[in-house]
């Protein structure tokens, strides 16, 4: 298939770049611009190791195709540090081990920071609910629990400043 | 002020912020100039000769650089020394559905599949075998020449005298269990990169250097210079961040030989990644397994004796076998004091994906079989399951009947905890019918206290670095595969050296750079390469000390080393010794940066002084020693080393981890489906070195069992496996997934790192029968084989109030199990099965397929 020219919006940049009308979102992150931090963990869109957000909503990158999402305001993990550090959530997830082996880890901060952007006091229904679009195979995700706890404290306590929000654009 | 500054304290892993970002680099992450694609063709049939591949039309196609069959890389390997029954790409025939017959090298993705598609091959089928227990009456077109009867490895040991001890017992349970399939499933699909360097002396392709998502860098290096005839010093293999391996990469996985043999083809960088259908073709977990129980007890519980007979449905190479089928023998001992045991266990071979090691290797099963019949023993004998535990533990220090040394022995404590914490007494039996309380225990090794390639050297070697920068450089060849080995050994010598966390880089898992150990498998990490960076340090500790003791005027044994300082004990306390701002600049150090001029001036100067920052004490070492290096090493004992007989090197090891466990379930008796409420796990890792790290492991461990117990199995037909996808496979999502309430006894071990075990596989063998106790208490049938499905228990529910039989694809009834069945037993696969594969054998109408 013949490349063309698109246009994408990605953690607030533009990037011009050819590909063919029928690559994928995840492949376009991953081999044309270089953002590994979306992974691949399935071939049917039941991992979710590859969501971004677009416009603020997480989909699976690995099931969309790149064409079709110029114009949309795309987030990967590695848009969603603070600058010069790491997020809360990012800090939550590592202290308290959310993150083991770290293959799902981008994909469950997508997932996360939407949940709490439109719902920052989530019943404990709701966060299950939320993540089970994301599977993990090392933690059992308790420890996923407590992290996300941690950062909805730490925001009631606004000792910290606020998450990005998710809906910004 | 606690007795340690770093170890036992809850901190993030070292390379945390790597995965949270994004920033860190899994093997599929990296690619090279030029570099290609690489996909392999897999064979359709179970069981088939290969009459002839012809592959011009693949290489014809424009951008496929290179084709590979068996015949380019025919040197067999194997992870055992035993079983050396693999070739890269299948030579002369296929075993399995899945199997590696061939690989393009091509310049895309797209183009290497087309490519796929235009390879010929004509196969001639032959009988296959599906069921163990029928394949082991085979006498003909057998699986390995080699190997009669398709038996791989069968073993028969009695220690004691078994049929004294059943005897001598007032009551014998005696039953058949049966554990389905499962597979590891981790997040990451295999993936490997691998590239030649053009030797510049001789012209031609030399050094090769391989990225691999593997456990077992080592062990890796060493198997591609078997197969492609290569000196082990002229392959290098560097094992980036893995996306979790649970066992499942701690063998040489097809793909990482292949992606090497088409790049020495290809004369180009070529990397593979696994689909997730070829990562469950690739497999390597936990075999199906029949478990033939018998117990002989006292009226008190007490064990007299037990018989125990294994079979494992293997696939179709030997892979871990013969260690697998020697543990569930081996950890029949070292949990409970057991006078007699006799062991009888089959390996054996059939025409699916090989099965490996799997978290908890050997063990599970055997366990499920053991702690459900001891829950049944209690039951008949009207004993409380606790009780009954009680009165079979072991009398440490002891060496079992089958030659097991246990010193430490936090199960009495285990059990102590999860009955206290989960209101046992209190509230076992007095449940609203349909919800119920069980209980088992388990337990794992530290580390096998033989490696797999015989030898007396080292299984573990760590060096260690430090420069006039101060900086702490760890060169370990542990593999970090999430559970945390990087950040233990960053502990353990920044313990030693009383530095800050932030002082110590470790360079790990790469055999140019890094020493020789064995890998991450077995539970071994955390006692081996942290007894060897404990060594380590300890070793590169001394030249600090000595060179401050001359400069502190005092003896090397009053040096202390803490928190960044060196300070005279006694004479000085931590506190005086923490210099302020303006004299750390005047002494030279600013920022963490040595001014070298200025130290060298002070120390001239300077006459003993009673404290110094530790950059100071490392120079003054690099001035007195010319250099700071340190290297340690850890080999078990002798002593944890076993027995004598045959077989006898698996199972020891220097060390014994111990969890006991209650569920509390409740099953809806008109849907069959079971709900985990709660788990509360109790583990003994000796000392808990990074206690989140700890509870991390445990409670992913305790959660994979659950995932085993209640709802994932690996369903065959006609040897094609009808799940391969994380839909179908069902590992348990966040809503399946129940509080797990993780409880850490520190039993103190003497001889491992700060008293540490291992904490990453031994609470998972507990769960399984923990909940299938906990069913029973509940609705009062005892489900003999796993995965505990809806279809099951209400099959069982049935049986029991003497109701229609459930239809089930064959009519076998999950209480009392006597083979594997089709499909699991499922409704789902009843027939032949969805018609998915084009080449799906049932539709094939060979021999031993079923014909229709």
């Amino acid at each position: 298939m013949k490349k063309e020219l698109i246009e994408l919006r990605i953690n607030g940049r533009s990037h011009e770049l050819a590909a063919e009308p029928n690559k994928l979102l995840l492949d376009v992150l991953r081999q044309d611009l270089d953002l590994t931090g979306s992974k691949r963990g399935c071939d049917d869109s039941s991992c979710g190791a590859c969501t971004v957000q677009v416009d603020g909503v997480p989909m699976l990158s690995c099931t969309m195709l790149a064409a079709s999402y110029q114009g949309n305001e795309i987030t990967t993990v590695e848009g969603i540090s603070e600058v010069g550090g790491l997020a809360v959530l990012q800090k939550a997830y590592g202290d308290f081990g959310g993150s083991q082996c770290g293959y799902c880890t981008p994909g469950f901060m997508m997932t996360v920071r939407w949940l709490l952007a439109n719902n920052p006091d989530p019943s404990e229904a709701e966060i299950r609910d939320a993540l089970s679009s994301n599977l993990c195979r090392c933690t059992g995700y308790s420890q996923m629990y407590q992290a996300i706890h941690a950062v909805i404290e730490a925001e009631q306590r606004g000792t910290k400043q606020e998450l990005v929000g998710a809906n910004q654009s | 002020m606690s007795e340690f500054s770093v170890i036992g304290k809850s901190i993030a892993m070292v390379d945390s912020a790597g995965k949270t970002t994004g920033s860190g680099k899994y093997t599929d992450d990296f690619s090279l100039p030029g570099m290609l694609v690489g996909k392999i063709l897999h064979s359709p049939y179970p069981h088939a000769v290969i009459k002839r591949i012809d592959a011009g039309r693949a290489r014809a196609l424009e951008g496929v650089i290179a084709v590979v069959t068996g015949e380019d890389a025919p040197n067999q390997y194997g992870i055992l020394p035993v079983g050396h029954d693999e070739t890269a790409l299948a030579v002369g025939k296929v075993r399995y559905v899945g199997d590696n017959v061939a690989c393009v090298a091509a310049t895309s993705e797209e183009i290497a599949e087309r490519a796929l598609e235009l390879i010929d091959v004509e196969y001639e089928p032959l009988p296959a075998y599906f069921d163990p227990e029928e394949s082991i009456k085979a006498e003909r077109e057998l699986i390995h020449p080699n190997r009669p009867n398709n038996i791989e490895k069968d073993y028969h040991h009695v220690f004691g005298d078994p049929e004294k001890g059943f005897a001598e017992a007032d009551y014998v349970a005696e039953a058949r269990y049966i554990a389905n399939e499962v597979t590891h499933a981790a997040m990451e699909p295999h993936c490997t990169l691998a590239s030649f360097e053009i030797d510049p002396h001789t012209g031609k392709q030399g050094r090769l250097t391989v990225w691999s998502s593997t456990q077992v860098p080592y062990y890796l290096q060493h198997k591609l210079s078997l197969v492609l005839e290569l000196p082990m010093s002229q392959v290098r293999v560097i094992k980036p961040l893995v996306g979790g391996g649970f066992g499942g990469k701690s063998e040489i996985i097809p793909l990482e030989i292949i992606a090497a043999v088409a790049a020495r083809a290809a004369n180009a960088s070529v990397k593979i990644t696994y689909t997730r259908e070829e990562v469950f073709w690739a497999h390597r977990g936990r075999p199906r397994t029949i478990i033939d129980l018998k117990t002989g007890v006292k009226k008190d519980g007490r064990v007299t004796s037990v018989a125990c007979k294994v079979i494992q449905d293997g696939g179709a190479y030997c892979s871990y076998g013969v260690v697998t089928i020697l543990y569930s023998g081996a950890l029949l001992g070292a949990l409970y004091d057991i006078p007699n045991i006799r062991y009888d266990g089959y390996r054996v071979l059939t025409n699916k994906p090989a099965c490996g090691a799997m978290r908890g290797h050997g063990t599970v099963n055997v366990r499920f079989a053991f702690e459900s019949q001891m829950d049944e023993i209690a039951a008949a004998l009207n004993l409380d399951p606790a009780q009954m535990r009680r009165v079979n533990l072991l009398k440490p220090p002891t060496v079992t009947v089958n030659g097991l040394r246990v010193l430490s022995y936090g199960l009495p404590e285990c059990i102590d905890q999860v009955i206290t914490r989960s209101s046992w007494n209190e509230r076992r039996g007095k449940m609203p019918t349909g919800r119920g309380l069980g209980m088992a225990c388990s337990h794992y090794v530290s580390g096998a206290a033989n490696s797999i390639i015989r030898s007396d050297m080292p299984h573990s070697t760590v060096n260690i670095k430090i420069d006039r920068d101060g900086g702490v450089v760890v060169y370990t060849g542990a593999s970090e595969i999430g559970q945390g080995s990087d950040t233990m050994t960053a502990q353990v010598v920044a313990e030693v050296l009383g530095c800050s966390l932030s002082r110590v880089k470790v360079i790990a898992a790469d055999t140019d750079l890094t020493p020789i150990d064995l890998g991450s498998y077995s539970s071994r990490v955390t006692f081996m390469a942290g007894n060897a960076a404990l060594r380590a340090a300890e070793d590169v500790k001394k030249n600090i000390v000595s060179a401050a003791a001359r400069r502190m005027n005092c003896s090397p044994e009053d040096v202390v080393m803490r928190e960044d300082r060196i300070f005279k004990r006694g004479a000085s306390t931590l506190e005086s010794a923490t210099a302020s701002p303006e004299t750390e600049a005047a002494r030279g150090h600013v920022d963490g940066q040595i001014l070298r001029g200025s130290v060298l001036q002070s120390r001239k100067e300077e006459g003993s002084k009673d404290h110094m920052s530790f950059e100071e004490a490392v120079v003054a070492a690099i001035d007195v020693h010319r250099g700071l290096t340190g290297t340690g090493s850890y080999a078990p004992p002798a002593e944890a080393r076993g027995g004598k007989h045959k077989g006898a090197g698996v199972g020891p090891s220097p060390a014994y981890s111990y969890s006991a466990q209650v569920a509390e379930v409740s099953i809806d008796e008109d849907t069959g489906e079971v709900t985990v409420h709660k788990i509360w796990a109790a583990h003994d890792c000796g000392r808990a070195l990074n206690p989140v790290a700890v509870e991390g492991q445990v409670i992913g461990s305790v959660w994979m069992g659950l995932g085993q117990a209640l709802q994932e199995e690996m369903v065959w037909k006609d040897g094609l496996l009808m799940n391969p996808g994380m839909l179908e496979y069902r590992s348990p999502s966040s809503v399946e997934s129940p509080e797990i309430e993780c409880v850490i006894v520190e039993s103190i071990d003497p001889e491992g790192p700060f008293g540490a075990k291992e904490a990453g596989e031994g609470s998972l063998a507990a769960t399984i029968p923990a909940i299938s106790n906990a069913i029973y208490d509940a609705v009062g049938v005892r489900l003999r084989e796993t995965p505990f499905t809806p279809e099951r228990v209400l099959a069982a529910l049935r049986t029991k109030r003497g109701m229609k039989k459930l239809e089930m694809t064959e009519g076998v009834d999950p209480t009392q199990p006597k083979r594997f069945r089709e499909h699991g037993g499922s409704l789902w696969f009843r027939g032949k099965g969805p018609e998915r594969h084009p080449a799906d054998p049932a539709r094939q109408g060979f021999p031993a397929g079923g014909a229709e």
